[in-house]
Order: C-alpha cells, then sequence, then structure tokens
C-alpha cells in the first residue's frame, strides 16, 4: 500500500452571505494515497468543487471561509501556512484542473506562454532551460508536435486539445496531488474517453495522486480506486469503487447508481429519486437525505447519524447501516 | 405497415464560407450532407453523435428554422415544400413542440410561467383568456408541477422544474411530434430521470413522436425506438434502437458504445478493453474523401479512404455505412 499523501480531516466550508450561512462542506474527512485515483462524486451544490477549492485554500472572498477541520498534506498542516507559505504549495505541490479549456485559458497568449508562465513561477528557471520544460510538459499530456503548438492560441486548437494543454499546465511542474473537477464533462464521449486514457497514463508515469470530482458515474467506475459520494455538504458514503457499485449501503448512493440509465441492458424505467437536495442555508435537521429518503425511521429525521465504519474502508453515515 | 409521421429524404444543409472584403464565398460548411430517417407516429427516433455531426442542424431544419439547401421533409406524406407559407403557420408548425438543452436560457427570465406556457396558444389560437387560463393549469398539472405557481418567474424554480415547465409549453398546441434537443443533458443526475420518466409518460397518454438529440448512448437506449448515429454530417448507421445496440456494426457506433458502457474496475485491475478512437472528427468544412470516417477508424483498409460506403440494409430495418460491413 502506498502512503497516505493527502488527509483531510472534519473539514468545514462556509459562505457567509446576506441570506445567512451556507454551509458547503460541512464537517468532511477523506484521505488519498500517493498514485492513487480518489473519486468524489455527487450533485451540484452538494459541495465537491468547494472541497477542492479548500485544499488549495482558493476560496473566493469574502464570504468563502474555512471555519474548521485540517488538510494535512505529505506531513505539513495546509491550515497552518500563511498566505506566502501557500503560494509555494500550489502548483509545485496541488494543482487543479476546471471543467471547462475555454475558461481556463487565456485567450490572447500563446499555448507555450501559458506553461512557461507556470514553469518560472514555481522552478526559477534560467531563461534557455523554460522552453525544454514546457515541451515536456506537453510531451507527458502526448500533445502532437509540441513545437508547433507552442506558438499557437487557444482559439486554434479543438476542445479536447485545450483541455490537455490544461492538462500540461497542471502537471508542468509535476504537482502530487492534482485536483481534476469535471475534467471531461465538455468534451465528447470519444474525446473523453481518450482524454481519460491519458490520465491513466499520466499517473502511471508520474505516480501524481489525483481527486477525480465528477458527477458521473460512468467515469468514476473508469477511473477511481476509491470514491466518496457527497450529498448536501457531507460525505454518506466512502468505499471502494466496486463496493460502491456492488454493494451500496446508502441509500443515497444506491438511488443514485440506480437512477442513471445503462447501456447494457434494456430499462423500462429509471429508478427516480423524489424531490430535490436540500438548500443548505436551511438543512433539514437529522440525516440530510431524510426527506427524500424512501427507508427513512423516526431516528433519522431527528438526529444526524454518525460514520459508520463496516470494514475494508468502506465506511456510511446511515441509521440504517450499524 | 408502420405509421410514419414525418419523413426526411436526402436531407443536405450546407453554410457558405465567406472570406476577404467582397465576402466570396471560399467553400461550404456540409453541415448535414444527404440524411434520410423516418419517424413513426408515437415512436421516439434519436440522432446520436459527436458536436459537429448535423444533429442540431437537421432538428433546426424540421422545426423550419433553417432553410434546407437540398431535401425533402414529407410530413404525414406531404411534401412540405408543397405547402403555402400560411398553410405551413397553421399545418404545420403548431403540430410540432420543441424543448431546447438549456433551461436557463430557453425561458424569458421576465415572464411568468403563466405566459410562458401560454404564449403558444396566444400566437397559434384564438382561445379566450379564461380557455387559455384553464389550459395553462392542465398543462402544468400534466408535467407534474403545481397550477398554484402560475404567477412566479423562471428563477424561482428548479433546474429540473423549468424543464417540465418547458415541456409544458411545447405540449400547449397538442403537438404530434416534439423535438427534445438534449433534453437532460444540463440537469443533474437525479433529477434526468425525473425528467425521462415524465417524457416516457406524456408519450405514451398522447402517442406522441420525439426526435431526440442526445450525446449519451444510455440516454438514449433508454428513449428511443429507433436510432441514427451520425458522424460529420452523414447517418453511419441507422436501425431499430435494440438492435444496434445488441449487434453495433459500424466502427463508430462500436467505439461510441464502448466510450459509454459503464465497467466495473475488476479485482486489482482497472484496465479495460476499451476502444480508444485516435483523433478529433475532421472538419466539415473539408471532410476526408471516401468513408469519412476512415481517419480515425481503428479497422480502415486502403480502400476505405476512396470509397464513400453507402448505407446499405444489413438486417430488418438496420442500415449501416461502411466498406468493411
Amino acid at each position: 500500500m502506498n502512503k497516505v499523501l493527502l488527509q483531510v480531516e472534519d473539514l468545514r466550508t462556509y459562505f457567509f452571505t446576506r441570506k445567512g450561512v451556507v454551509k458547503a462542506v460541512d464537517g468532511i474527512s477523506f484521505y488519498v494515497r500517493e498514485g492513487e485515483t480518489f473519486g468524489i462524486a455527487g450533485e451540484s451544490g452538494c459541495g465537491k468543487t468547494v472541497t477542492g477549492l479548500s485544499i488549495l485554500r482558493l476560496l473566493p472572498e469574502p464570504g468563502g471561509q474555512i471555519v474548521g477541520g485540517n488538510i494535512i498534506l505529505d506531513g505539513t498542516n495546509l491550515m497552518e501556512l500563511d498566505k506566502k507559505e501557500m503560494r509555494k504549495y500550489r502548483g509545485r505541490m496541488i494543482s487543479m484542473i476546471l471543467q471547462d479549456p475555454m475558461t481556463s485559458l487565456n485567450p490572447v497568449y500563446t499555448i507555450g506562454d501559458q506553461i512557461a508562465e507556470s514553469v518560472r513561477l514555481r522552478h526559477d528557471l534560467p531563461d534557455n532551460m523554460v522552453e525544454p520544460e514546457v515541451i515536456s510538459a506537453l510531451r507527458l499530456l502526448n500533445i502532437p508536435s509540441p513545437e508547433t503548438i507552442l506558438q499557437q492560441y487557444p482559439f486554434q486548437l479543438s476542445g479536447g486539445m485545450r483541455q490537455r494543454v490544461v492538462g500540461a499546465i497542471a502537471m508542468s511542474c509535476r504537482p502530487r496531488l492534482l485536483i481534476a473537477d469535471e475534467p471531461t464533462t465538455a468534451l465528447d464521449a470519444t474525446i473523453q474517453a481518450q482524454y481519460l486514457a491519458l490520465f491513466k497514463d499520466v499517473q502511471k508515469k508520474t505516480n501524481v495522486a489525483i481527486i477525480f470530482i465528477t458527477h458521473d458515474f460512468g467515469v468514476i467506475a473508469d477511473m477511481c480506486h476509491r470514491v466518496a459520494v457527497m450529498y448536501a455538504g457531507k460525505i454518506v458514503e466512502t468505499a471502494t469503487t466496486k463496493a460502491i457499485f456492488n454493494e451500496p449501503k446508502h441509500p443515497y448512493t444506491s438511488a443514485l447508481i440506480n437512477s442513471v440509465p445503462r447501456l447494457e441492458r434494456k430499462d423500462t424505467r429509471l429508478y427516480s429519486i423524489k424531490g430535490q437536495p436540500p438548500s443548505l442555508v436551511n438543512l433539514p435537521a437529522g440525516c440530510r437525505f431524510a426527506p427524500r429518503c424512501p427507508v427513512a425511521k423516526t431516528v433519522c429525521r431527528e438526529q444526524e447519524p454518525p460514520e459508520v465504519d463496516i470494514g475494508d474502508g468502506h465506511s456510511v453515515s446511515c441509521w440504517r447501516v450499524r | 405497415m408502420a405509421d410514419i409521421l414525418l419523413e426526411g429524404r436526402e436531407l443536405k444543409k450546407y453554410y457558405p464560407v465567406n472570406r476577404g472584403i467582397l465576402q466570396r464565398t471560399v467553400g461550404w460548411v456540409r453541415a448535414v450532407d444527404g440524411i434520410s430517417f423516418t419517424i413513426e407516429r408515437g415512436k421516439t427516433m434519436s440522432l446520436v453523435g459527436e458536436s459537429g455531426a448535423g444533429k442540431t442542424t437537421t432538428a433546426k431544419a424540421i422545426l423550419l428554422l433553417e432553410r434546407l439547401t437540398s431535401g425533402t421533409i414529407l410530413f404525414e406524406g406531404k411534401e412540405l415544400s408543397h405547402f403555402s407559407s400560411s398553410q405551413l403557420k397553421t399545418e404545420y408548425r403548431p403540430r410540432l413542440g420543441s424543448v431546447q438543452q438549456n433551461p436557463w436560457s430557453s425561458m424569458n427570465p421576465r415572464m411568468k410561467v403563466r405566459d410562458i406556457v401560454a404564449e403558444p396558444l396566444v400566437v397559434n389560437t384564438k382561445q379566450k383568456k379564461a380557455q387559455i387560463r384553464s389550459r395553462v393549469a392542465e398543462l402544468l398539472e400534466e408535467v407534474g408541477l403545481n397550477p398554484d405557481q402560475v404567477e412566479n418567474y423562471p428563477h424561482e424554480f428548479s433546474g429540473g422544474q423549468r424543464q417540465r415547465i418547458a415541456v409544458a409549453r411545447a405540449l400547449a398546441l397538442n403537438p404530434s411530434l416534439v423535438v427534445l434537443d438534449e433534453p437532460v443533458s444540463a440537469l443533474d443526475v437525479s433529477i434526468r430521470a425525473q425528467i425521462m420518466n415524465l417524457l416516457k409518460d406524456l408519450q405514451q397518454q398522447h402517442n406522441l413522436s420525439y426526435l431526440v438529440i442526445a450525446h449519451n448512448l444510455a440516454t438514449v437506449r433508454y428513449m428511443s425506438h429507433s436510432v441514427a448515429i451520425m458522424y460529420l454530417g452523414q447517418i453511419v448507421e441507422y436501425g431499430e434502437a435494440e438492435a444496434l445496440f445488441k449487434r453495433p456494426l459500424h466502427p463508430y457506433t462500436k467505439a461510441l458504445i464502448s466510450a459509454s458502457v459503464l465497467t466495473l474496475p475488476e479485482d486489482g485491475d482497472q484496465e479495460t478493453k476499451q476502444i480508444i478512437l485516435s483523433g478529433e472528427m475532421p472538419s466539415p468544412m473539408n471532410p476526408p474523401p471516401g468513408c469519412r470516417f476512415h481517419t480515425r477508424c481503428p479497422e480502415a483498409s486502403a480502400a476505405c479512404s476512396q470509397e464513400v460506403p453507402p448505407l446499405r440494409k444489413v438486417g430488418a430495418g438496420h442500415y449501416v455505412a461502411c466498406n468493411r460491413v
């Protein structure tokens, strides 16, 4: 087993708005090992992106604030670092890929300039050393003819190629942890398959740990070793990918998996979860999923369920699992 | 004999590419390049393909939002070109409804739900206000919304509820065909199932035909009776949904299916036998000669770069355009 690279303990990230306190992430704990891909799955508004941003301490200010918890990366608690020290970690140790490659690249700079920017910021390299670094970053992401691409602008590239460039920027300083936030949602099916295969390849070459944030269970099944399922700011279940699909314990997890149509079979009717996720300003008492849960009991509506470890790294927060 | 509601024959839509001060036409983008299909009454046909394949252009042509370069559309056996423009307005267009992908941009944020759903009725019929009111309430109820919310604005609803409003609007005139352009792809996973089930129920109740445009094959399999797989403006495989998913023949269909099948990680081994295509879809301005897919096809032979494969029948209602099949 590889050693644990990142340990998140009881992380709480709140947004202080005029309408009230939005508890976007409300006490979550997980760890990621070196060379492992850890998935965070959930619907929009469940707090998965905020989790990623919290690890980088890049929350929108004012408003967003980490109000509690620890983020320990390779023995250092990121919560104890000041702003200047934190900057050294971003890019060098942790980097992030965002969903939309159209908006994460600057349209008026060439690809070469944009990768060089991150290479320069982090390595203090002499000028003649920058270009080889940039080219090796492009090579790592399997970008054909990197010397030509260097001179091009984002609009000259296709969506898939742009997302590879974003990946090259993220990997240019050989980080140990990569946070990928829905990196394939904007891509077409066959291009998505290419990109995911590429990620596995990059991970094999660099042993980078990846946190894969997605709502797509197909991507989870394909990419992740372990998964955490989030609902309304909490992790409801953590397990290996296989266990999540084969023996989901939390009613939300199984409902979510059953509501996705499968290509391998003909469904006559899809299972659908009634209602919508709760407002994060005004959370229900007890289990947050209780109002939509088909098997909720009285206790579910009164008390929050504790996280129970059922063995093999499988933990569930549900009153029905003891 | 199948009851055919709408038929497209050899539909083509080319867009001119203009360059220079004189805006001379230097080329054509062949968005849709000779496709034929039929939509049966009460059934769903899906157009599947990646962005730029020509799916939305086809749907727009059917909705009369784009003028075709050539080709014929037959509605209930009558050619649309024989309709006068007033006939199109009164006898064709009201029989069609449409639901767009993004429920955040398909509605005027300043209009109340009542007015959004009532608009097709106001424009196309001479119904009295009271009649329209009761029809709007009936429609909202039908799509699972509370009719008391008619005075609300779109921003007061969630994505799933907005998509229900869009469906109610599409059904206002009792259409025969509803064009659904990526109806669930902007929605959350748990909401998608609700909307797909709703669409299926409505189809049965009203004997509606659907033309679904989608890129997610699992969604397509769940919704459709027949499927057309498009690549670079052409149909590469077309047929009854079950036959096509059970026995895909075109290498592009196989790759798409392979990309969408949920493969569980096996013990200790995450490697799967996925088909991963190399490269990207070429530009529709300058499509490759021969089979348009040969540049990315894992099974291509030398002949594929020269011979254009015709769409051939390979089984009951199953057609493939591939030289190797």
